[in-house]
């Protein structure tokens, strides 16, 4: 049954991505402008997601975060600039070649149909269908929903999931996919305080592991601890970049957030800790 | 890439699992026994479709006849026996089974492409669409190409509804229950409007034809009736099965399922498509036969789980099932007169829809 879906697949030609040296250009964006329904959303962005590396896009409510991470996922077409991924234009990939270079989590994850949670984990491989790697499914589904912790409701449908769960349950798909280049749009947003920190550990290790990540956060304390770069967006440009202990500075927060803010080391480890001035 | 075991502490109870291979093998079972199931009892309502009616047959018979003609022993029947068995019940059977697995497996694919478990080719319209088409061929007496004309016209037509519903009702990559079903009853109207229309300008036979056609039935199956919906069903058929893979994607929504290497741009055509070729089919010769589309791939999808590639296939088992029981009952319940095959689908297909919108509605917290 296997080798004859394989000759089916091998019909299908794509090329396979090599794994990436550290700090090899997974995603650029140079240039970048995309305009939505008449309003500029993202004006001339440069970015870049090197192997090895967690890149966290901050900023406020409507800065363009997500629309930047749609943009590297080679959601939206570039209005001008150039989008590249693996090191060639994202035009250039076919569907099934890009899902291999990409995974992506959406901000909220829906489903039509009520699968169990593991069949919904296992869409996750559907990329690899015919290729050698066909035969890590089993082990990648199990690896993806134990470091997520939701292996405990693998056959609960769905639809019968709270919140939290149905983010784990998505961010596990998107690990199982165990591509290169992972794009997270506010994984933590649904998540208990435990379950945060674990999501940002995750993805330290898929970046200690040679990944790319780039995730959108909107707490700015989790972007301080574990990301190695923070680009910070307001009214779709870049405001500032670089490693969060230097770009973080209350002078600059304050000003792209609208809202007074205090950043003081952690007493013990140092990593800025960025509080919202109040009165008491 | 990596394969590290994530240190995830371990909690009170996530532990590795070995739950999870036996329950997929134990889905892959269930799969088998009710395709199984689905077989053995369309065999059987087949075996008592071709033995039961006005003129009865033995079940020893009908199974002596038809290897006789195949060639493997067994014995001709007499005259009237052997006409009334390969010129009346045997092309009503294959052709109960043809519109049934069209409709069974269209309502399946249209469900998953439109991401939408009320979808249906009869209750948004495709039907109705369809319909038009067949009814205007017979109105002016089309017979460009033969056999096949009202085929074609109706294949025609509705591909075009399906194209107008999918756009009408869609936006932003969804598609709302609301807006499909009041899609639905917008095409329905107006098609309606386009048959009254069709039949106003046809003459007293024609409108006997079209009238009988429209309620839904497979009184007039001839060979050559089987023969011009073969093409059209077989192909559905086979082509569909092949992407139920990307189906299941694709109940993620349409960007996550695109992130996964499907094109979706593609599928929706190549689908839409096979949509239209299968209610095409079934309609060109049976009529506007509703709610088995709706009803099938419900039921099989509460004893298997969502999956299509159990779903897509078994909709065309569990479809053809249950138009050649539907027919048997048709002609069988108020004997010697006969009943609309359309007529009952709708009797027993409506409450059940009813119960599924009220289902859906409770689920949603309303319409809103």
């Amino acid at each position: 049954m296997k080798a004859l879906r394989r000759l089916f697949a091998a019909g299908t030609d794509r090329e396979l991505p090599v794994p990436a040296a550290p700090g090899t250009p997974l995603a650029e964006a140079a240039a970048l402008s995309v305009r939505l329904g008449g309003r500029q959303v993202l004006d001339a962005v440069d970015l870049t997601a090197r192997a090895g590396e967690v890149v966290a896009l901050v900023g406020p409510n409507g800065a363009g975060k997500s629309t930047l991470l749609a943009a590297l996922a080679a959601d939206l077409p570039a209005g001008s600039g150039e989008i590249r991924i693996g090191g060639r234009p994202a035009g250039s990939w076919s569907p099934p070649e890009l899902a291999l270079r990409r995974a992506v989590l959406p901000q909220s994850a829906t489903l039509s149909f009520p699968f169990p949670v593991e069949d919904v984990v296992r869409m996750g491989r559907a990329p690899w269908a015919g290729t050698a790697a066909e035969d890590e499914d089993d082990a990648a589904v199990a690896a993806a929903m134990e470091a997520t912790e939701v292996t405990r409701f693998a056959a609960r449908p769905f639809s019968a999931l709270s919140g939290g769960e149905r983010a784990r349950v998505a961010l596990a798909r998107v690990l199982a996919q165990r591509a290169p280049l992972l794009l997270l749009d506010e994984p933590t947003a649904a998540l208990d305080l435990r379950h945060q920190e674990l999501v940002l550990r995750i993805c330290r290790e898929r970046a200690a592991a040679g990944d790319a990540v780039v995730v959108v956060l909107h707490d700015l304390g989790l972007a301080a601890a574990y990301a190695d770069r923070a680009v910070v967006l307001r009214d779709g440009r870049i405001a500032a970049a670089g490693p969060p202990a230097e770009v973080f500075t209350g002078a600059l927060l304050g000003e792209v957030y609208r809202q007074p803010v205090e950043v003081f080391p952690h007493p013990r480890t140092g990593v800025p800790l960025v509080v919202p001035e109040r009165k008491r | 890439m990596t394969a590290t075991a994530y240190d995830a502490p371990a909690t009170e109870d996530d532990g590795p699992d070995p739950g999870a291979t036996d329950t997929r093998n134990r889905v892959r079972g269930r799969a088998f026994v009710l395709t199984a199931a689905l077989a053995a009892a369309l065999l059987v309502g087949c075996l008592l479709s071709a033995g039961l009616g006005a003129y009865s047959i033995p079940l020893g018979d009908v199974l002596s006849s038809v290897q006789h003609r195949i060639g493997l022993g067994g014995h001709a029947l007499d005259r009237v026996g052997e006409s009334v068995l390969w010129n009346v019940r045997l092309p009503r059977v294959v052709l109960a089974l043809l519109v049934g697995a069209s409709l069974g497996c269209a309502g399946a694919l249209m469900q998953g492409v439109f991401g939408n478990p009320l979808a249906e080719p009869g209750v948004i319209g495709i039907s109705s669409g369809a319909a038009v088409g067949a009814v205007a061929s017979i109105a002016l007496g089309l017979n460009f190409l033969g056999n096949w004309t009202i085929t074609v016209c109706a294949f025609a037509a509705g591909l075009a509804t399906v194209l107008l519903v999918y756009t009408l009702s869609r936006s932003g990559g969804r598609t709302e229950v609301v807006t499909l079903i009041l899609t639905g009853i917008a095409v329905n109207a107006f098609a309606g409007a386009l048959i009254g229309l069709f039949i106003f300008f046809a003459d007293n036979a024609q409108i006997t034809q079209i009238t009988f056609w429209q309620l839904g039935s497979l009184a007039q199956a001839t060979w050559p009736k089987v023969l011009a919906v073969l093409p059209c069903a077989v192909l559905g058929l086979l082509v569909a099965p092949f992407y139920a893979r990307k189906l299941d994607l694709l109940a993620l929504g349409e960007r996550p399922a695109r992130h996964l290497g499907v094109d979706v741009e593609r599928l929706r055509i190549v689908l839409v498509l096979v949509v239209a070729l299968l209610t095409a089919a079934a309609v060109a010769v049976a009529g506007i036969i509703s709610f088995v589309g709706l009803l099938v791939p419900h039921l099989l999808r509460m004893a298997n789980g969502p999956g299509h590639r159990f779903l897509v296939p078994g909709s065309a088992l569990g479809g053809a099932l249950v138009l050649v029981a539907g027919d048997l009952a048709a002609r069988t319940v108020a004997d010697p007169a006969e009943l609309p095959l359309g007529v009952l689908t709708a009797l027993f297909g409506s409450p059940f829809f009813f119960w599924l919108l009220r289902r859906t509605r409770r689920k949603q917290g309303g319409w809103a």
